[in-house]
C-alpha cells in the first residue's frame, strides 16, 4: 500500500517535473541533452520523441551496426556517449574496463517491470547488478522449414551429420558459430580451453562443405523464400520469419545454446546522471515498452509487457522463451583477450578452407 | 617539351589538391603506419607488416587478386564494346548517354546487391524464368560465379565512363579519314580508337582494379561468406578481432604490394603521356 | 545493308548490358508495391510505402543529408580535382607518380581503414559531424575526378594553349577557353562518379559522423538486421523515376540545341 503511494507521488512528482522542465527547456536557451548509441532499428523513433516532449531532454541518437564497430567508435574519443545499448559480452567488457558507471537501480521508479530472472541473466556479465538495465534478450537457435525437414530438429546434430548438406545456413560471425560448435560438443561457450575451442574448429570445418553460405542478416530471409532448409538465427529473427512464411518453426536445441541480453548502461562521460536515470526509468515503463515492443518483435524482459499479451503469443517461444528452453543455455561472458584472438585466428583458418 | 618553365608554372593550381592529400590522405595515413608498426603495448614491431606472408593471409590476398583481376578483365572486355555501340549510334549527346549508365547506381549498393541475391538464389528470378524455357535450376548463388558477376555489375560503369570519354572525343574525320584510304572496322578500332582510348582505359583499369581489390560485401552475400577476400580479413581485424594493429599492418603491406605493381601501369602512364602530346 | 546490321547489333549490344545494369532495379521497384516487410515474400500490390515515406521524418532528413553531402562533396571534390589533375600532369617525371600514387590511396585502402584513420585523425581538431563527413567524402572523391580529367589531359594537344598564350592571351584566359573546354567529358563523368560514391558510401560514413546525423546508406546498413524497410525501396523507385524523368525532358530540349552547335575537337 505504502508502496505503491509512493510510486503515484513518484509519478506525480515525475510528471510535474517534466512538465516544468519542458517549460523551461522552451524558455530559457538549451537544456539537458543525452548522447545516445543503440544498434540500428532497436528503438520506435516515435518514442525518442515522446522522450524529448515529456523531459525537454534532447537525445542525440545514433546507430551502430554491431557491438565491435560501436566500440570501436567509443574507444577512440570520436563521441562522448551518455548511455550505451550493446550486448552481454560487450557490457562486460565495457565494466571491466572502466567505462560504465554505477546506476542506483531504486532510482529507477519502473525498475522493478524487469523481470528477476533477467537480473539474474545480467548477473552473468553485471554481478550485483550495478551497471545495466535489461532491454531485450532472446535466444540462439535453429530456424527451419517444417515442410522439408525429415525427423525431428531438436539438436545441434542436424547441423554436422551431413543429413541436410547444402541446405544449411550457418551465421557469418566468429562468436555464433564458435557458440554452437561449442554447444554441441558438450562444453561451455564461455571456455577459454584451447583444446575445446579447436575441436569446436575441426567440427566446423569438417561441416564447411554442407554449409551452403555463411550469411548474417540476409540468414532468415534465405530460410524464408526458401533457398535453404534451415539457418542459425536469434529468436526475434525467428519471430519475423515465421510471420512472412508459417512453414517455419524455431527450436533451441536441448544442448543448449546461448542466451543474449541486451542491456543499457551510463558511461563515464555523462554529466547529467538525472537525464539518463529519466531515460531508463522511460524506457521500462509499461506503456513505453509495450510501444517498443511492438515495433521490434523481441523478447521483453518487462513483466508488465509480457503480462498484456495475449495467450498466443505468450505461448510463442520465439517471443517468451520459456525456463525449459533456456534451462541448458548459457549467456556469453568471453572478453579474454587471448580467446578471441585464438577464435579470430582459427574462424580465418576455417574460412580458407 | 618547348617551354618547361611554363609548364612547371602551371604545377601551382596543383597546390590546394598538394594541401588536401597532405593533409587528409598523408596524415590520416601515419595514424594507420604508427598502428601497424607497433604493438598492443606500443613497442615498434615489424611483425604485423610481414603478417600478410602468413598461409591464410597470402591465400586471401591472392584470391582477391583473382577477383580484381577477372572484374577487370571482364569490365574491359563488356565496356569497349558498349562504347563503340555507343558511337556508332551516335548518342554523343554525353549528359544524356552518361546518365543512362550512372544513373542504376543511384539506387542504394546494398540495395542493388540485395537485389541481385534475389535475382540469382536457387528459387530465385533467373531460376524461375529459365525453368519456364526449360532449363536449370542453375546453382549461381554462393558461387565464385556469383561474387564475379557481383563486381563486375559493381565497378563495369567506372569501366565505361572514362573509355566512353575518350573515345567520344576521338575526332570522326580521323576516323573517316582512316577508312578511306582502305582500312576496315577492325583495322580503325586496333590502329586509331584503341590507341587514343589507352589513357582513358588506363583510368578504368585503375578505378576498377584498385578498390575491388579490398571490396568484401558482394562476396559476402553473393559468395555466401565462403570464401575469404583480404577485404574480409582486415574488416575483421578491426571489428571482431579488434586487433587495430594487425588489420592496420595487413593494410599498408597490401598496399605497398599493389603500389609496387601499379608503378608499372605509372610508367607505360608517362610513356603515354610523353607520345600523346607530342 | 551491312550499316543496318551493324546498328541492329549495336542496338542489341546495348540492351543487354542495359538490362544487366537495369535488372536489379526492377526488382527494388517491384518490391515498392510489395504488401509485405519481407522482400522474399510477395503479399500483393500496395501504395502503402509511398504514403508512408512520406510522413517518415527520419528518411526526409537523411535523403537531404544525403544530397547535401553528394552535391557538396562532389563540387567541392572536381574544384581541388580539376586544378589538381592540371597541375599533376604538368609536373616533371618524379612528382607526377609521386602524386599519382598517392591519388590512389584513398581507392586502395579498405574502408574501414581509411574511415577509422580518418575518424582518428579528426578527433584532434573537429567535432564530428557533417562538416567532418563531408571533408571524408571530398578526400574518397578526389581520385575519381583526377582519374577522369586525367586521360584527356594526356589526349590533348597542349600546342593550341601555347599558341594563345604567344598571341598574348592571359593564363587564366587560355585555361578557361581552351583547356577547360576539352576536359568538360572528363568533369562531368568525374562528378557523378564522384556523386555517386558519396551516396553509397557507408563504413566510411559510419566512423566520421556524429550523432544524429544520418544519411540514407547509414539508416539501410541500420536496418538490414530487421529487414530493409519497405520506404526505402519506394524511396529508391521515386528517386529513380524523378530523375529518369527529368532526363529524358532536358535531353530532348538540348538534343535540338546541341545539334546546331559547334562542336570543337581539337
Amino acid at each position: 500500500m505504502i508502496g505503491k503511494m509512493k510510486r503515484a507521488a513518484l509519478v506525480g512528482v515525475c510528471v510535474l517535473l517534466a512538465a516544468a522542465m519542458t517549460g523551461c527547456g522552451k524558455k530559457s536557451g538549451p537544456a539537458a541533452e543525452l548522447t545516445v548509441v543503440n544498434y540500428g532499428e532497436y528503438l520506435d523513433p516515435d518514442l525518442l520523441e515522446q522522450f524529448e516532449e515529456e523531459t525537454g531532454i534532447k537525445v542525440h541518437y545514433e546507430e551502430a551496426l554491431t557491438p565491435e564497430e560501436m566500440y570501436t567508435k567509443y574507444k577512440s574519443g570520436a563521441i562522448e556517449y551518455d548511455l550505451v545499448c550493446s550486448a552481454d559480452y560487450m557490457m562486460k567488457k565495457l565494466i571491466e574496463e572502466g567505462e560504465l558507471v554505477q546506476i542506483d537501480r531504486s532510482k529507477l521508479t519502473y525498475g522493478s517491470n524487469i523481470g528477476d530472472k533477467y537480473w539474474k541473466f545480467s548477473e552473468a556479465f553485471d554481478p550485483g547488478n550495478k551497471y545495466t538495465v535489461p532491454y531485450f534478450w532472446g535466444t540462439l537457435g535453429i530456424l527451419y522449414d517444417t515442410t522439408k525437414v525429415h525427423g525431428p530438429v531438436d539438436s545441434w546434430d542436424v547441423l554436422f551429420n551431413g543429413e541436410y548438406a547444402g541446405e544449411i545456413v550457418m551465421q557469418n560471425s566468429v562468436r555464433d558459430s564458435f557458440m554452437v560448435a561449442l554447444k554441441y560438443l558438450g562444453y561451455s561457450l564461455n571456455t577459454d580451453n584451447e583444446d575445446e575451442i579447436r575441436e569446436a574448429q575441426q567440427l566446423l570445418i569438417a561441416q564447411k562443405p554442407d554449409v551452403q553460405a555463411y550469411l548474417v542478416d540476409e540468414a532468415r530471409d534465405e530460410v524464408v523464400a526458401g533457398n535453404a532448409t534451415m539457418a542459425i538465427v536469434y529468436s526475434g529473427e525467428a519471430y519475423l520469419g515465421h510471420e512472412y512464411n508459417s512453414d517455419l518453426a524455431y527450436v533451441v536445441p536441448k544442448e543448449g545454446s546461448n542466451v543474449w541480453l541486451d542491456s543499457w548502461g551510463v558511461t563515464k562521460h555523462c554529466d547529467n546522471m538525472d537525464a539518463a536515470m529519466q531515460f531508463l526509468d522511460f524506457l521500462c515503463r509499461e506503456d513505453v515498452a509495450m510501444t517498443n515492443f511492438e515495433y521490434i518483435y523481441y523478447s521483453t524482459p518487462n513483466e508488465a509487457v509480457i503480462a498484456a499479451l495475449s495467450e498466443e503469443e505468450q505461448a510463442d517461444e520465439t517471443l517468451v522463451p520459456s525456463d525449459d528452453a533456456t534451462v541448458n543455455c548459457e549467456v556469453c561472458t568471453q572478453t579474454d583477450e587471448a580467446v578471441t584472438e585464438l577464435m579470430n585466428e582459427l574462424w580465418k583458418e576455417l574460412k580458407a578452407e | 617539351m618547348s617551354k618547361p618553365r611554363e609548364l612547371n608554372k602551371r604545377t601551382l593550381v596543383a597546390s590546394p589538391y598538394a594541401v588536401w592529400v597532405l593533409a587528409f590522405t598523408v596524415l590520416p595515413l601515419i595514424v594507420i603506419l604508427q598502428y601497424a608498426m607497433t604493438d598492443a603495448a606500443g613497442h615498434l614491431t615489424f611483425r604485423h607488416l610481414f603478417e600478410v606472408f602468413s598461409p591464410i593471409h597470402v591465400k586471401a590476398a591472392l584470391f582477391s587478386l583473382e577477383i580484381a583481376a577477372g572484374c577487370t578483365v571482364f569490365c574491359i572486355l563488356l565496356a569497349y564494346p558498349m562504347v563503340i555501340a555507343m558511337r556508332h549510334l551516335g548518342m554523343k549527346q554525353r549528359g544524356f548517354s552518361l546518365f543512362i549508365i550512372i544513373l542504376p547506381m543511384w539506387m542504394n549498393f546494398i540495395l542493388r546487391i540485395l537485389a541481385w541475391q534475389m535475382i540469382l538464389s536457387n528459387n530465385g528470378i533467373l531460376n524461375f524464368l529459365l525453368g519456364k524455357i526449360g532449363i536449370g535450376p542453375l546453382q549461381i548463388a554462393n558461387t565464385p560465379a556469383a561474387i564475379m558477376i557481383g563486381v563486375v555489375y559493381d565497378y563495369l560503369p567506372y569501366m565505361i565512363l572514362p573509355i566512353y570519354t575518350a573515345i567520344m572525343e576521338i575526332n570522326e574525320d580521323l576516323i573517316e579519314a582512316a577508312k578511306d584510304l582502305g582500312a576496315g572496322s577492325f583495322t580503325v578500332f586496333r590502329r586509331v580508337i584503341f590507341p587514343l582510348s589507352i589513357p582513358g582505359l588506363l583510368s578504368g583499369i585503375v578505378m576498377v582494379f584498385v578498390p575491388s581489390m579490398t571490396s568484401f560485401v558482394v562476396s559476402d552475400i553473393l559468395g555466401g561468406g565462403k570464401l575469404q577476400l583480404i577485404g574480409n580479413v582486415i574488416e575483421q581485424e578491426f571489428t571482431t578481432g579488434n586487433d587495430w594493429h594487425a588489420g592496420s599492418g595487413l593494410s599498408v603491406s597490401l598496399m605497398v604490394f599493389v603500389l609496387i605493381g601499379m608503378a608499372f601501369t605509372s610508367v607505360s602512364k608517362t610513356e603515354g603521356k610523353e607520345s600523346v602530346i607530342w | 545493308m551491312v550499316k543496318k546490321l551493324k546498328d541492329h547489333l549495336a542496338r542489341i549490344y546495348i540492351g543487354i548490358i542495359a538490362l544487366i545494369l537495369y535488372a536489379p532495379i526492377v526488382v527494388l521497384i517491384v518490391l515498392s508495391f510489395n504488401d509485405s516487410r519481407s522482400r522474399v515474400t510477395w503479399g500483393g500490390f500496395t501504395f502503402d510505402w509511398y504514403v508512408k515515406l512520406f510522413s517518415n521524418r527520419q528518411i526526409k532528413e537523411a535523403l537531404v543529408t544525403t544530397l547535401l553531402l553528394a552535391l557538396g562533396s562532389a563540387l567541392i571534390a572536381v574544384l581541388v580535382g580539376v586544378p589538381g589533375a592540371v597541375g599533376i600532369h604538368a609536373m616533371k617525371q618524379k612528382n607526377y607518380k609521386l602524386f599519382m600514387v598517392l591519388t590512389n590511396i584513398p581507392m586502395l585502402n579498405a574502408d574501414i581503414v581509411t574511415g577509422i584513420a580518418l575518424m582518428l585523425w579528426f578527433v584532434h581538431f573537429i567535432p564530428l559531424g557533417f562538416g567532418s563527413i563531408l571533408l571524408a567524402h571530398i578526400t574518397f572523391n578526389i581520385p575519381y575526378v583526377i582519374l577522369s580529367v586525367m586521360p584527356r589531359l594526356q589526349q590533348m594537344n597542349v600546342s593550341i594553349y601555347e599558341a594563345t598564350r604567344d598571341l598574348g592571351a592571359g593564363p587564366v584566359y587560355s585555361f578557361f577557353k581552351i583547356i577547360l573546354p576539352q576536359l568538360s567529358g572528363g568533369i562531368i563523368s568525374g562528378f557523378f562518379m564522384a556523386f555517386t560514391m558519396s551516396m553509397d558510401d557507408f563504413v566510411i560514413t559510419y566512423f566520421t559522423k556524429g550523432a544524429g546525423v544520418n544519411t540514407l546508406s547509414t539508416m539501410i546498413y541500420g536496418e538490414i538486421r530487421k529487414g530493409i524497410k519497405p520506404e526505402m525501396y519506394a524511396l529508391s523507385t521515386l528517386i529513380f523515376l524523378i530523375v529518369l524523368i527529368i532526363l529524358t525532358v532536358v535531353n530532348k530540349v538540348s538534343g535540338q540545341r546541341q545539334k546546331a552547335k559547334y562542336h570543337v575537337d581539337y
